[in-house]
């Protein structure tokens, strides 16, 4: 049970309020209660229910929908299809055309199992289920090819149109000199290529797609959603509906769970919205849980091959890799996970040269696209196993080789990142120390590690969004209180409170002193959202910049109201205006901000901010370091694995909230845990073969392992008080950890995701047919 | 099918409902009573999230019909609080950072409710408080600060001096 937050030793003369503190969530009473009101828990009056008629085929031609049996049944109100739409084409890469692949409602044909063809409104949601069997669809069903290296072949059959061989996107990532390093290291020194292959994961969101469309006759739409995004969802709605985006309003008050799944455009939020626009009255869409399965597109499946050279001491010279995603039938955020995988597949190392060609193919399969870790996941399995390997191959210390290859403070990863703190080496010196602790395991047992590095936000800007990337506005009241509204969306991960402690740390008051108002596009600037890891440092910047803006309005009515030297330092701290040499000298905040509201004519203090990203490289201002280590017994007879302990040393630069911190890492490390050895999207031609609970198996709590957590302090220069980006970057590590862990207990290389006892068995078995030959 | 009236009580309230006898008991609460702390996660009572406790026994409220607990008390997550005060289980929760989406948490906490009740006295090992919650899937947490939030209930560390 033991997950005490460890700390090393980083030295800071800043001594904090509130931050680094442990905070309860500000909406934690609403959801220990059962007062938070999820999109799921939303009713308005003269709701209708909705449901969605979903293709069974994988690729086929549609004919003709006949639905008028439907809209005989008692309690139907209406059915849509593609003619009821504009027939736009949308996609969350909006600067680009030719990535707007996907209508929601398809006028031509549909793409995959599960796909919307039509929709219908009915008084109750049985009606509405019941009707869906009286659609009558004529198809003319296409051939189907399910897997990129097949739907990159000639002879594959086209998904869509113009589009040759089935190539969505591609992305090459190149710097220093390739071939003059392999060709030293064909000389003298080591190279290895592997082939890998790492599986799709659901984003298993406790709630599932859910929308509550309300347009009305005076031409505005309230769309309650679960969303990572309000804005995006907003902008994207409008943009099907043809309309303006500031007649649209997105409301996600309480949001049950994201991971990377609810920021594009989902048929629950689009054809609740067409219902709600052609019958101006609400129309509300659930999804069942094999509707979010087969439909709401998950972790991007990726087949690597992977060319590593190293000098025969462990310096690591360069790595080419080529890569060919399963991209399903639509783009949407896959082409962003086509970049970071290749990206974050060099780190965190640094390279002479480096070189990645990513294919993102089409395929008849749901679509796939960005889960915690955004690609990375799939980079780190192989990377940090064939690292491994080749350490085992030339007989080097694998920690050794790490620690010498690492990232470090002020590293330019060429042309694309500029690295400032880095907590890299110290995180490998602390899990290299931990390991040792841990003494002989025993047969079948090992430890296995893996390093890894991720984003703090994206630098870009593919939705070509108007606005900064965050915005905040702090509001003080006459008692004090705050209002602080920003566009940052709180999935759970705690952003609210994060922005909360800036906000009171930043102010010098209490964080009961601060409300949050976020969630919804009508009353809050907006943000691009919660993805990418961006929240903490983009939206706490922008929040720390509102509140030094009211702060300072504050501070130059002390100023004159105590009739002090202009050279004198003024602060707040505590709720306390003060001189900071002399703390005793000073007046209540709540007494200057009564007098300051009234020396500006009654106006109240209201403090701006925002943050946009300007010349910090091609993908983030700041980079949060880790490695983490997997201790697993492998039972020989079944190829079952036990997990018993998995233990973290993390750099997040300063952490804001120790409680937030330590939920979001141990939750990182049982999703990724899932993903290494238990959750796996099987298919056969196109249909998902486990789309239920029953069937799709999660972490449970009882083989959840301890998960300790070492915190390597550093202090990013770009983030809010030197924060960084925690909690989706750890998901990456844990499947190389795991593969690592069972290379060194049984000697064998999981080249394939899940790390299933089958997989496991089939390993020891080959091996033991090589080692007889 | 006919439908007929259902007596039964939730968070200390007596309430009469028409239903179809086919309702299950997560539809009367909420869907007829407004209890939307009680959520649904699946159709396979697998996801544990519509989680109440019945005569101070977890149930799945989606595996039971309504008319199944006639004349019974029925808790769920709104009625763990008494004038505002908040439950044991319901503090630790919060100081263990035992939530973060929240779509799970009525459930476990109604899981974990009954588990204390159920071995009220008695130590708790860890491995029961695991087993204990088996049936709810938390996305997020991790699960382990939920065991902390139960252990330390279990512990005493909340009981008033």
């Amino acid at each position: 049970m033991s997950s005490e937050l460890r700390y090393s030793t980083f030295k800071t003369n800043v001594k904090y309020s509130v931050i680094n503190t442990n905070v309860h969530n500000v909406d934690g009473i609403a959801k220990v209660t059962g007062r938070a009101q999820y999109t799921f828990d939303v009713t308005l009056p003269g709701m209708l229910y909705g449901k969605i008629l979903r293709s069974p085929h994988p690729h086929a031609k549609i004919i003709n929908i006949d639905y008028s049996k439907a809209l005989e049944l008692s309690g139907v109100v209406a059915v849509v299809t593609g003619k009821d739409t504009l027939g736009i084409k949308q996609g969350i890469w909006r600067r680009y055309s030719e990535l707007c692949d996907e209508q929601i409602l398809p006028l031509e044909k549909v793409r995959y199992i599960g796909e919307p063809v039509a929709a219908i409104a009915a008084v109750t949601e049985e009606i509405a289920e019941a009707a869906l069997d009286l659609i009558d669809v004529e198809y003319e069903v296409l051939p189907a090819v399910y897997e990129p290296l097949d739907a990159i072949k000639k002879e594959a059959p086209t998904i869509h149109e113009g589009v040759e061989r089935n190539v969505n996107v591609t992305r090459h990532i190149e710097w220093g000199d390739v071939d003059d390093a392999f060709a030293e290291a064909e000389k003298d020194g080591y190279i290895r290529e592997d082939w890998f292959r790492c599986s799709g994961q659901h984003h298993m969101c406790m709630e599932t797609r859910a929308a509550v469309s309300n347009y009305t006759p005076d031409g505005k739409l309230t769309v309650w959603t679960s969303t990572q995004s309000a804005y995006y969802h907003q902008a994207l709605l409008a943009g099907v509906l043809g309309m303006r985006e500031g007649d649209v309003r997105v409301i996600a008050t309480y949001v049950g769970g994201g991971f990377g799944g609810k920021f594009e455009l989902d048929a629950a939020q689009f054809c609740s919205a067409v219902l709600s626009k052609k019958l101006c009255r609400p129309v509300k869409i659930v999804f069942t849980r094999e509707e979010d399965f087969i439909a709401s597109k998950r972790r991007t499946p990726m087949f690597y091959y992977v060319r590593t050279a190293m000098k025969k001491d462990g310096t690591f010279l360069a790595r080419e890799s080529r890569m060919f995603s399963n991209g399903g039938a639509y783009t949407g955020m896959g082409a962003t996970a086509l970049y970071l995988s290749g990206f974050f597949h060099s780190f965190p190392y640094k390279w002479r040269g480096y070189r990645y060609d990513g294919y993102r193919v089409y395929t008849n399969t749901m679509p796939s696209t960005s889960m915690r870790g955004f690609g990375a996941p799939q980079a780190m399995f192989c990377s940090e196993q064939q690292i491994e390997w080749m350490c085992k191959d030339l007989g080097l210390d694998p920690f050794e080789v790490r620690r010498k290859n690492a990232h470090t403070e002020c590293y330019e990863v060429p042309g694309q990142a500029y690295i400032q703190s880095c907590g890299m080496s110290e995180c490998i010196d602390e899990i290299e120390k931990w390991a040792e602790s841990k003494g002989d395991l025993g047969p079948n047992r090992a430890i296995g590690v893996s390093s890894c590095g991720f984003m703090s936000g994206g630098i870009f800007n593919w939705f070509d969004s108007p606005y900064s990337f965050s915005s905040a506005v702090i509001t003080i009241n006459n008692d004090g209180t705050a209002e602080l509204h920003v566009g940052c969306q709180d999935i759970g991960q705690g952003s609210n409170t994060t922005m909360a402690i800036i906000a009171a740390e930043t102010l010098g008051v209490k964080v009961e002193d601060i409300k949050v108002h976020s969630g919804d596009t009508d009353h809050c600037p907006a943000d691009l959202g919660a993805w990418g890891s961006r929240q903490t440092l983009m939206a706490g910047n922008a929040v720390k910049m509102a509140c030094e803006d009211a702060k300072k309005q504050l501070l130059e009515f002390a100023y004159a109201e105590m009739g002090l030297n202009i050279v004198y330092d003024l602060d707040i701290k505590d709720r306390w205006a003060h001189v900071i040499a002399r703390p005793e000298r000073g007046m209540k905040y709540e007494d200057l901000v009564k007098k300051a509201i009234r020396a500006k004519d009654g106006q109240r203090i209201i403090g701006r901010g925002y943050y946009t990203p300007h010349r910090k490289g091609m993908i983030s201002p700041a980079y949060s370091y880790m490695m983490q280590a997997v201790d697993a017994e492998i039972d020989p007879e079944t190829g079952k694995i036990k997990i018993h302990d998995v233990m973290t040393a993390h750099d997040c630069g300063q952490p804001i909230n120790p409680l937030g911190l330590i939920g979001q890492l141990e939750g990182a490390a049982s999703m990724a845990l899932g993903y290494a050895y238990l959750e796996d999207m099987p298919m056969d031609e196109g249909k998902l073969l486990n789309p239920n609970l029953v069937d799709y198996k999660v972490i449970k709590a009882p083989e959840m392992p301890p998960t300790g957590i070492i915190d390597i302090h550093t202090y990013e220069a770009e983030g809010p008080y030197g924060a960084k980006e925690a909690g989706e970057g750890l998901t990456n590590p844990t499947a190389a950890a795991l593969g690592n862990a069972v290379f060194n207990a049984m000697g064998i290389q999981m080249k394939e995701l899940p790390i299933t006892p089958e997989r496991v068995l089939k390993a020891l078995r080959e091996k033991k047919e090589q080692e007889t030959k | 099918m006919e439908k007929r009236l259902l007596k039964l009580s939730v968070n200390g309230e007596k309430y009469e409902v028409y239903i179809n006898p086919k309702t299950l008991l997560v539809e009367v609460i909420r869907d007829h009573l407004g209890f939307t702390g009680t959520k649904r996660g699946c159709e396979t009572v697998s996801c544990g999230a519509c989680t109440v406790n019945v005569e101070d026994m977890s149930v799945k409220s989606c595996s039971v019909l309504a008319v199944q607990v006639e004349g019974l008390n029925v808790t769920t997550a709104e009625g763990l609080e008494k004038d505002g005060k908040l439950s044991d289980v319901q503090v630790a929760f919060l100081d263990q950072g035992a939530y973060q989406c929240g779509f799970c948490t009525s459930g476990m906490l109604m899981s974990a409710t009954a588990l204390l009740k159920e071995n009220e006295g008695k130590t708790l090992t860890e491995h029961q408080i695991r087993e204990g919650i088996e049936g709810n899937i938390c996305r997020c947490t991790g699960y382990n600060s939920i065991v902390r939030a139960i252990d330390a209930v279990a512990q005493g560390k909340y009981k008033e001096a």
